[in-house]
């Protein structure tokens, strides 16, 4: 008499070397004369070597501080203003991402609904002026460093060995000449630079670091049409500071996570290359 | 719960985070979120009781929560990962590099239970009370992922094929 039938979760049961003993002689002669079943299972079998072989290596992998630190008891529930607080060390990720997503989510849907119902609006009269910046420059910049100064692998799109190739793309994309100014007397090189939206267009960001990895990032925008110039004016978006000023049609805006004097020092030089 | 049965469980948190989105970054997101959770709902683990299978249904429950949400689509800033460590060196490489992508080709619902068994080396059962769902859904998963990722893998049209549990 026949023994009853394998079933698939017998099978299966075999391929993960879970199945019963008592089963293990009936799975094999089934599968002695099932040779399209015995491929099948080798089949399944090689995934799950596959799958260790490609995912076991995560295992060993340093983890990352953000999961260090929550193998302890998180002291409080982290308040969502602290959210720029993550661009400050470039390393500490974890904090920032999740809150300044949304963040800029909800930065979006504003600019998206301004934009929207300023353009609805300007089909049943006309706006006296059309100059108000939807985002403030130096939030705009704020917002921009902390999204890619974090970047350990990625921050800019175009390195500075090819600054031909980023000067001469951004050039064109901003319909105008921009040229990261030289910030090495200072101890800043250039890490590269990156075309990113603004409130109606491109605008460029170029990011350079010192030697201890402290990143800083210049925001250049070509937007102000109606803005009359300033002279420097500093804010402060949470602990990123922000240099920035309008000269003509250009918006600049130099932000990093170092003390106002220094980065006042910064936005010195920079305003000194710039032509006027 | 302390501290170090916990960090205990992050390289596996993380590697079956990473299998089941594929991706690093977001993987890790949910790892962080997961243990968020777990120290929010703390006072629910019974001492004694299983840590890790407590702390892959804390994941899990996000994980569902997350595709309910509708969500804008995102691509890896990191996509070239899966590649860098395997390219060339291995005979087997170009087949661990299929897996990667014919995983993402697996529903969900399979992926993760697949990956239970496979990676985790959970049982059935434990599957089955992880994800909170019965052992005949845990078997019928895993056999129809099985068999989708082997479809893939031979490059196969996907669709029919599909085998019914007894």
């Amino acid at each position: 008499m026949k023994p009853l039938p394998i079933s698939e979760s017998d099978l299966h049961a075999y391929v993960d070397n879970v199945l019963p003993e008592s089963l293990r002689a009936e799975v094999e002669d089934y599968l002695a004369s099932h040779p399209d079943e015995a491929e099948r299972l080798q089949a399944y079998q090689a995934q799950n070597l596959a799958l260790k072989e490609l995912f076991n290596p995560m295992l060993d992998e340093p983890i990352p501080d953000n999961l260090l630190a929550l193998a302890a008891k998180p002291e409080t529930v982290i308040p969502q203003e602290d959210f720029l607080r993550g661009a400050v060390n470039a390393q500490k990720r974890s904090i920032f991402s999740r809150w300044s997503l949304e963040r800029i989510a909800a930065g979006l849907l504003i600019a998206v609904v301004s934009g929207v119902s300023g353009w609805l609006a300007h089909g049943q009269y006309q706006p006296p002026v059309r100059s108000a910046q939807v985002v403030p420059l130096p939030r705009q910049a704020a917002v921009a460093h902390v999204v890619f100064s974090p970047d350990v692998r990625r921050p800019v799109e175009v390195r500075a060995e090819q600054e031909d190739q980023l000067v001469t793309w951004l050039s064109k994309r901003l319909g105008t000449p921009v040229r990261p100014p030289k910030l090495g007397t200072l101890g800043y090189e250039l890490i590269g630079g990156r075309l990113l939206p603004g409130n109606s267009g491109p605008v460029a960001q170029f990011m350079y670091h010192d030697s201890s990895g402290q990143r800083l990032t210049l925001y250049v925008t070509t937007e102000n049409t109606a803005n009359q110039d300033t002279g420097f004016r500093f804010a402060q978006e949470g602990p990123v500071n922000v240099f920035y000023w309008i000269d003509g049609k250009f918006g600049y805006a130099l932000s990093a996570g170092i003390d106002k004097s220094e980065l006042s020092r910064v936005a010195t030089a920079v305003y000194d290359q710039l032509e006027h | 719960m302390d501290s170090s049965a916990i960090l205990a469980e992050i390289p596996r948190l993380r590697r079956y985070a990473r299998a089941l989105l594929g991706d690093r970054a977001a993987a890790d997101d949910l790892v962080q979120d997961t243990l968020e959770r777990a120290w929010s709902r703390v006072a629910q683990w019974r001492p004694g009781s299983n840590l890790r299978a407590w702390l892959f249904s804390i994941m899990h429950n996000l994980r569902v929560d997350q595709i309910r949400r509708p969500n804008l689509p995102t691509y890896s800033m990191e996509e070239d990962d899966f590649e860098v460590p395997t390219r060339a060196t291995q005979s087997d490489a170009l087949e661990v590099r299929d897996i990667a992508h014919a995983l993402s080709q697996v529903p969900d619902e399979q992926r993760a239970v697949l990956l239970l068994v496979a990676l985790e080396e959970m049982g059935y059962a434990e599957i089955a009370s992880t994800l909170n769902i019965p052992i005949g859904t845990v078997m019928s998963r895993l056999s129809r992922g099985r068999e989708r990722l082997r479809v893939v893998m031979e490059g196969r049209p996907t669709g029919a094929n599909l085998r019914v549990v007894r």
